[in-house]
Formats: C-alpha cells, structure tokens, sequence
C-alpha cells in the first residue's frame, strides 16, 4: 500500500464492547478509514488491519473473551492474523486474543480485585511490531488503564519464552497496577503482526480527552499505535 | 398465548367478574402499603372491589414512590417558577421520563438524577447497581444515548462497623454496572455523617444526548399499535409485598420468599442500550416507556394514560424467568432491563428483526385501542378492567401538615461563635495551630481524595471525557466537530439544609451553578434528587417544603428551570419528633451548563507557576456547619453560610467572559474546607504550589486570617490568571461587580505558602489528602 488515505481498519463489535466508536475514532484521527466489523459476520470486508476493542463481550460473565472467542468474525481474523494481518486487541480485546491462541497467557482479576482506572505509565519495549514501530525503543508513554481483570498471567515456560524472544512490547512502569507476571502490560506473536495490552492506547489520541497535560505531556501518547500499523501497512 | 400456558392446569383467577359477586372477600391492602380511605377510594372509582391484580397495580402506583402523594403539591412550585425566558431551552420540561434541553447546533441533552436509597442498604451492591440502571433506562427511554453518569453518595459514620459493608457493596455496584455499560463516571459527592448510618442515600444521575428530531416519549397512541415487552425477561425480584397475594391465588408449593431488591444485568443493559438506539434510528417506535419501579403495571398505565386511547395486555405473552408467577407479582415484578415500546403493526418484523440483531427477547404483549381502559387477561380471563389514569396520574394526593420542628431554634441558636464575640469553640490561634487544623480538615474524610472511590470508575471511555471529578464540574463533549458541550456538577450540604433547609437547597444550587460555571460554561437547567425524612410527621415535612420552596425561589432568581428530578422520603429510622429522627434534609442539585467548546473550558486548580492568584467573592466569618466545625468539634448549630444568588450570578458571569476573552488559566470554587481546602485541592491537582498572603482579605473583609482560611462564605472562587491579563482580569471583575483581592502567585517550588504562618509541601499535603479513604477502606 502506497497512500494511507486507502487504508481501512476494521473494529469489531461484539454484544457488550465498549470502546469501538473510541477505536473507530483513533483510526480516523490517525487519517485511516474506520469499518465497523459484526461479530456475527464473517466477512472482514476486505480491512488491511484489525482492531478488537475493550469492553464487557457478554459481560464478561464466564471468564473475560470465552464466549467472543467463538464469535465468526473471530474465527475470520485468526486465520488473517496467522496470514499476517495486524491485529490489535485492546482491554476485553486481548483477553479475547488469549482465549483465540494468537497470544499466550491470560488475564484474571486484579491482584487487588477492584476496578482500576487511572493514567498508567509504559515502557515500550519492543518497538518492532506492526503496532509500535513508531515509538522509541525503551520510550515511556502514558495511556489510561480501566479493568477489572488486568493480571496477565501465564506458566513459567511461556513467560521465559516471552523475554526471550522480545515479545514482551509494553511493561507498567511507576508501580504494577494489578499483579501481572514480570510487569506485563502487553505482549505480540512471534511475527509481531499480532499485539494485545490491557491499556487503551485509543482514550489517548486527543488532547484534552485523554490523560491530563502536564508538563510536556500531550495526552496524545496512543496515537503512535494507529501511526505505526499505517506505517507498516506502507512498508508492506 | 403461549403453549405452555394453554396446557397448564386453569388456575382460579381472581377476575373481575368474581370480583363484582364477591364485594366481601376481605382484602390485604395494608400489607401492600395502602391506607384505608385509599383502598375505599379505589372500590368507588371501580364500583366493585378491586381484583388482586388491580389491588397489586394500585397499591404499588399509589405508593409514594411511584404516585408522590405527598410530595405532588409542592413540586409544582418547580413548574410555577419558570418564566418564559427559562422555557426558551426547554425541549421537555417536568413530568416526562426526564426534562430535554436545547443546547443549539440541533443538539439537545436529557439528564437526571434519582434515589436508590433504601435497596441500597438492604443489598449494597444490587441496590446501587439497579439504581445506575434504571436512571440510564429512564435516559435512553426519552431517545437519547447515554454519555455519562454520577453518583452522589452518603454514607454513615467512616468508623461505625457497618459502614465498610455499605461503602464496598455501593461503590462496586456503582461502578460494576455503570463500567460494564460503557459509560464513563465524571464525578458525584461522597459524604460520611452518622445521620446516614441506617439510612444510607444512594443517588444516581445520567445525562444523554440526542438531536431535537429523536426525542421519544412514553404515551401509546393509534388504534391497532402493539404493545411490545422487550429487553430481559420477567421474574421474582423486587416483588416486595406482591407475593402476600400468591397465597390467594395459586397452591401451596410455589416459591414464597422472593428477593424484594432488584439484581441487574448490565451486559444486558448495554445491549438493550444498542438496541433501542437503533429502533429509534430506524423509525419503528412511536412510544416508549422503560421498566422501572412497578413494572409493567407501571408501564402499561402510564403509556395508556398519556395516550388518547385504551390498552389491552395478554399477560400470558409476557415472558417470565419464573412460571410459578402470578398474576400481581408479573405486574409489579420489577425486574431489571426490560422496555415497552408501541409499535405500528407494519413496524413489527422490522422492530423483530432488530431485536433479534441483538439477540434481545421480544413479546408482543398488548394493543392499543380506544375502549379509554385499561384491560388485562390471565388464562383468558380478565383480571384487570380499569381507567389508567386512575392508576398512573389520579391517585391520591395530600396535604400533609407541616411546621417548624420544635428544636429547631435551639439548633440554630447553638452557634459556633456568637453575635457578640464570644467565642463557644476553641480556634486555632498560632501559626501552628493553624496549619495542624488545616491539615486535619485535609485528611477528614468528607475533605479528603475522593480516588480511592472513582478510580473504581471508568471515567475515559467514549472518549469524550473533558473533565472529571475531582474537577468542579465533570464536562462532555456532544459534538466532536464544534466542540460543544456540557458541563455538570452536583451538590448538597446535608449539615446547612439541617440548619434551614430552605437556605440549604438554595446553597446545594448556589454550589453546584457554580461548580459549572468554573469552568466558563453557562448554566441551564437543573435536575434535583429531594431525600428526606417521612412525610408523616411535621418536622420533615416541613423540612421537605422550605427546601422545595427555596430551591424554587433560587431557581427563578437564577433563571435556571428544574426539568425533573425524583424525591425519596422515609428516609428516617430514629424515635419521631427529634432532631436526629431522620437524615440530614438532603436536597441533591444538579446544574447543567453548556459551553461551546470544551477544548476551552477553564481547567481545574492551578496550571503552571509564575500566576498571579486571585480571591474572588467576599469572606465573611461563617463557620456554622462548616468543615472545620464538624472535623474539630463535632459541631452542628447556628446558621448557614448566607445565600447571595445576585453574587453567584455574577460570579458566573464572570468566568464566563473570563473564558471567551481567555484571561484565566485555572479556577477552582470556594466551598467545604474554605480557601484553605481550596488552595490545597487546586496544588494537588496538578503539584503547582503557591505563595499566598491573606493580608489583603483580611483587612477588606475585617476577618481574622483563621476565617479567611476557614470560612465558608458562598460565591467565591480563587483564579490564576497570567500576568499581561491581570489588569484585564481586574476590569472586568469590576465592571461585573465581583469583588476581586490578588492573594499570591504559583510557584515552582511545589510548597503552599501561607505567608507569616505556615508551609505545607505536596508531599505532605498529597499524604494527607490522598491517604485517608484507603486506610479506612482498603
């Protein structure tokens, strides 16, 4: 793809997401087209890039993303993904990408079993993926945090894989806010298309509508996502 | 009729046949809640006695939550009170599901704030759960999309033993159904005062936002419309007292204890929320009614009443979570998350087919007709012939008497200081002192960090979020392309509407207009939540008057119209006829203003260092029911701090040309704690630090540097403005007619400075202030 005006990235919604019209906006803002995606299409109408946004999917009743897992649209963006479509699963989002096997390990309820929503600090540690090539490596961004089932867990094994092969792409920074193994805010695949955090890089591409101006603070550190996913989109 | 009620065994029905042959049959309508001249009044206006099912729909229509029986009289003053200057904005006023106010560009915004005192104590959680639910639902019921809620919360004691359980159920409630809907929680009040302890107030307000051709309302209108039940399924909960009827109808066997609180779904909340927006986007709904306190009997009732005809219902069609419901219970059955909508027959498989979309349960349960009835059949009898005016808007209506309670003028005697200088209560008198009290009023729990409560809230999502407490006013954005938006704040000081509840409501007015207007926006409408004691005994009916009659006052004299709102009375557990039988008077006020755009709202506290800061408004010394009286002493006597609206007014005014001229960099409003809370709060908000001298209020004002930091006179603000504006600032603050004092500048040295009497840095104060709510509550 040449001309970032082309580019379409569709947002799923599912019965209980939260966060897609915010997504949709994110995209625009970042000068893609937004497509809104129905859970029960298996249609993704052609989109160069995936986005899988927050939420409560079926309220999150039996354990995070277990019932969206199933979803069509989802079955639709697991076989895309494993042909190296972006895919970008924000909150609700990446639980519902562990629950798929795109990504290893899974979320259970904050160590402190509240609802947590504050600014939350991350260290970008992998700026290789589809979705962080335009951060620095090592930068520290500030995004919201809002959940209730944010401790990323997973085996031993499979976390000593993670650091290993890089795959951790954000770590909390100023205090871990629920309990995750080794700090981890979020993870990709190891063809980096795929990436899933608990954060919401999307409630942070606006100013004055996302974390609070301070000092040289934007409040606009989640734009980059949708930057870099455009960029890669280019490269590719 | 559905199959499974075909095949069941023909239950006896108490119909209205049997009804009219047995005139005798000694019914239990004290039990459910009705007075004996209303159960006489119900048999005259159906020449028979009333059916079970009709005893169930009237006793709980009639109730004073649903009928305000004794409230009806002097709410009309809200009404009486608006000029046609304060109509001009008002799309809907009182009465509906909630008021609409035209905020221009085609926009209009509903909002309104409701009670859900008493479940909330019984069942914390579920309690204010379905108190966020069924304000949203009375929210989207009007056409609206929901964008934001509060929550003004009072709780007891912070170290009475049951405190901890009402606080942790509330807030996860508060917070588990408002996050699982996907709308964020810009602010709301958080109180501890031991008058709350059996009685705790959980309110809840929502704003939507539509544009003028997408209003709804709720009347069943068109012979041949079908009248459809949808959104979650019928069953036990919130029966309350129906379920003494079971035993008239139906076996032994059937499941007798039922809960009487209410258990929400907010996932399916958010679904019917998607759902009824796109019925209304696709034209199919004429009318529509949300489900809340008295369910169907409610609903069907009042959609027939403010319609132009009748309404027939087969109860049989509704779809029920429990078979074994009888007829009554299915009728007052306050089951969460369900709607009714009038659809055209044509409508039909469209309306079908979006609720399939979103795989919501659907029931054609009724039509409308032009019988001017209201008729319901059960297994093919009529158990219900009634006129649905009766049930829904003609009940009864009382003049309960009232009068000054006969503590009170020893309660407002009981001053902190006397008019004569004498001085009851120790103040602090060194720089020591002053800094130890001001530290203690930081830490107290009414003064201190609200987080521990809304971080527990998604305050982002919908990405339209300006501002959230602890700012002022919580502000959102209604159209990303201009801008515009509203701001919202809400207040009520139970311990000054104690002192004089008329003075009270109008200061929870005074406050809450001005927390909006902080942020430059213009106030517009209000919405209230009245919480008091029982209106059957004089001294909290007469509590209940003069708020009422106050903030009707205030309201005309501020030109903002009252658009609906909810009153909640027995709100009282004590011995009667004593100061603390009842609550505080709680008149919870919440203004609505609306700013062109939101990217130039003034924000809250201080910016940056090296700005000048100014004292706007006039200190008086007012100390009666003021933080430092209650956090020190354990005070409450005397009077309330003065209402001056002219000044409010003008105040408002103000910071208004202050935003379109941009001369301010940050505000923050002058109320509990006084301006020593203030100053701390507007630090803390993002660890700018000040230098501040209280020379020059001291002298204007003739108070003693303890009243300047302390007092709680009203309209005032502090402000930080550049210095190239300062003069500008000056000009317009009196040309307005707002008395303006510089007190100091912001510094960089991230320190409060109190000039000749103490220091406090941001860590000291932020320990202070943020450590106390989660100590307590963990």
């Amino acid at each position: 793809m040449s001309d970032l005006k082309s580019a379409r990235i569709g947002v799923i919604t599912f019965p209980g997401t939260l966060d897609d019209r915010d997504a949709a906006r994110a995209v625009r803002i970042a000068g893609a087209e937004a497509v809104s995606l129905w859970h029960a299409d298996t249609d993704l109408q052609g989109v160069d890039a995936v986005v899988v946004p927050g939420g409560f999917s079926y309220g999150d009743y039996l354990r995070a993303g277990a019932i969206s897992r199933f979803a069509p649209a989802m079955s639709a963006v697991v076989d895309a993904a494993k042909g190296g479509l972006p895919v970008l699963g924000i909150c609700n989002g990446f639980q519902i990408l562990t629950e798929t096997h795109l990504l290893p390990g899974s979320m259970i309820k904050n160590n402190h079993l509240h609802f947590i929503c504050r600014e939350q600090n991350l260290i970008v540690e992998n700026n290789q993926t589809a979705w962080t090539n335009q951060y620095e490596q090592g930068q520290t961004i500030t995004v919201p945090l809002k959940n209730q089932d944010g401790q990323f867990v997973a085996d031993q094994r499979t976390l000593d894989e993670l650091e290993a092969e890089g795959r951790v792409v954000f770590r909390y920074s100023g205090g871990n806010p629920n309990g995750s193994r080794n700090d981890i805010a979020g993870i990709s695949n190891e063809r980096g298309n795929v990436v899933g955090l608990m954060p919401h890089p999307e409630h942070a591409v606006e100013v004055g509508f996302g974390p609070e101006l301070t000092g040289s603070q934007t409040g606009t550190d989640g734009l980059a996502f949708f930057h870099s996913v455009l960029a890669h989109l280019v490269a590719a | 009729m559905s199959d499974s009620a075909k095949n069941a065994v023909r239950p006896i029905l108490d119909t209205v046949e049997n009804a009219a042959a047995t005139p005798d049959e000694v019914q239990p309508f004290a039990e459910l809640g009705l007075k004996e001249d209303e159960y006489s009044r119900i048999r005259d206006l159906l020449g028979r006695r009333p059916t079970a099912a009709e005893l169930a729909m009237y006793s709980v229509m009639w109730s004073e939550h649903c009928s305000y029986k004794s409230s009806k009289v002097h709410l009309r003053k809200f009404g009486e009170g608006v000029t046609e200057r304060m109509k001009e904005h008002l799309l809907v006023g009182i009465g509906e599901n909630a008021g609409v106010v035209d905020i221009g560009q085609g926009w209009a915004v509903t909002f309104k704030v409701e009670s859900h005192n008493h479940p909330s104590f019984v069942e914390p959680y579920q309690g204010a759960a379905t108190g966020v639910g069924g304000i949203v639902r009375d929210i989207i019921s009007m056409g609206a999309r929901p964008v934001a809620v509060m929550d003004q919360l009072r709780f007891g004691a912070v170290d009475h033993p049951d405190t901890a359980r009402v606080v942790h159920g509330v807030v996860s409630g508060v917070g588990g159904y408002g996050n699982c809907l996907g709308l964020p929680n810009i602010g709301g009040e958080l109180v501890f005062d031991s008058s709350y302890q059996g009685n705790p107030l959980v309110n809840a307000l929502c704003l939507g936002v539509l544009r003028h051709e997408d209003i709804h309302l709720a009347n069943a209108s068109g012979v041949g419309n079908k009248v459809i039940l949808f959104g979650a399924r019928t069953g036990g909960d919130g029966i309350g007292g129906a379920s003494i009827l079971a035993s008239e109808t139906f076996e032994d066997g059937v499941p007798a204890k039922r809960p009487s609180v209410q258990v929400g779904d907010p996932f399916m909340e958010k679904v019917l929320i998607e759902c009824c927006l796109e019925l209304f986007a696709a034209g199919v709904v004429e009318g529509i009614q949300d489900l809340g306190a008295a369910g169907i009997s409610c609903a069907t009732s009042e959609l027939a009443s403010n319609g132009d005809g009748g309404m027939h219902v087969w109860l049989d069609d509704v779809l029920l979570r429990d078979p074994t419901l009888n007829a009554g219970e299915i009728l007052m059955s306050e089951s969460q998350e369900r709607m009714m909508a009038v659809v055209r027959p044509e409508k039909l498989d469209e309306f079908m087919a979006i609720a399939a979309k979103w795989d919501v349960e659907s029931s054609v349960i009724g039509e409308v007709n032009d019988s001017g009835r209201l008729t319901i059949d059960h297994h093919g009898q009529r158990i219900v012939d009634v006129d649905p005016k009766t049930v829904a808007h003609e009940g009864p209506v009382y003049h309960r008497p009232y009068a000054r309670p006969v503590w009170q003028d020893e309660l407002n005697r009981n001053s902190i200081s006397t008019a004569d200088g004498v001085i009851n209560f120790k103040r602090p008198a060194t720089a020591a002192e002053l800094r130890e009290t001001a530290l203690k009023l930081l830490a107290s729990p009414n003064l201190a960090s609200k987080s521990w409560v809304t971080d527990q809230y998604d305050r982002f999502v919908q990405g339209n979020t300006a501002g959230a407490q602890p700012d002022d006013a919580g502000i959102i954005r209604v159209d990303e392309s201009t801008g515009l938006g509203v701001a919202l704040a809400t207040d009520a000081n139970g311990r000054y509407a104690k002192l004089d509840p008329r003075t009270g409501a109008q200061l929870a007015l005074a406050e809450a207009y001005r927390n909006v207007a902080m942020s430059g926006a213009t106030p517009m409408a209000v919405t209230d939540c009245l919480n008091f004691g029982t209106p059957e005994h004089p001294d909290s009916m007469w509590q209940l008057v003069e708020a009422i009659e106050g903030l009707a006052d205030a309201c005309l004299s501020l030109e903002v119209p009252v658009t609906g709102g909810n009153v909640s009375l027995y709100n009282t557990t004590g011995e009667l006829g004593l100061p603390d039988s009842s609550i505080h008077p709680t008149p919870v006020v919440g203004v609505l203003g609306v700013i062109d755009d939101v990217r130039t709202a003034i924000p809250s506290g201080f910016t940056e260092s090296g700005l000048t800061v100014v004292q706007l408004g006039v200190t008086r010394g007012e100390l009666d029911g003021s933080a430092w009286a209650d956090v020190v002493h354990s005070h409450l006597g005397g009077v309330p701090p003065i209402v001056d609206l002219d000044a409010e007014a003008k105040l408002a005014s103000l910071m208004q040309q202050a935003r379109s001229a941009e001369l301010i960099a940050g505000a923050h409003d002058l109320s509990e704690g006084g301006l020593i809370q203030g100053l701390f709060e507007a630090m803390l908000r993002r660890d700018v630090g000040a230098d501040i001298d209280l020379i020059d209020i001291v002298e204007r004002d003739a108070v003693s540097a303890f009243e300047a930091l302390f007092s709680e006179s009203t309209a005032r603000a502090i402000v930080t403005v550049p210095d190239e504006r300062a003069e500008q600032l000056r000009e317009l603050a009196e040309e307005i007619g707002v008395p303006a004092v510089v007190i100091g500048r912001t510094n960089a040295n991230a320190k409060l400075r109190i000039a000749d009497y103490f220091d406090v840095t941001v860590e000291e104060a932020r320990t202070a202030f943020e450590g106390t709510l989660p100590r307590i509550f963990g």
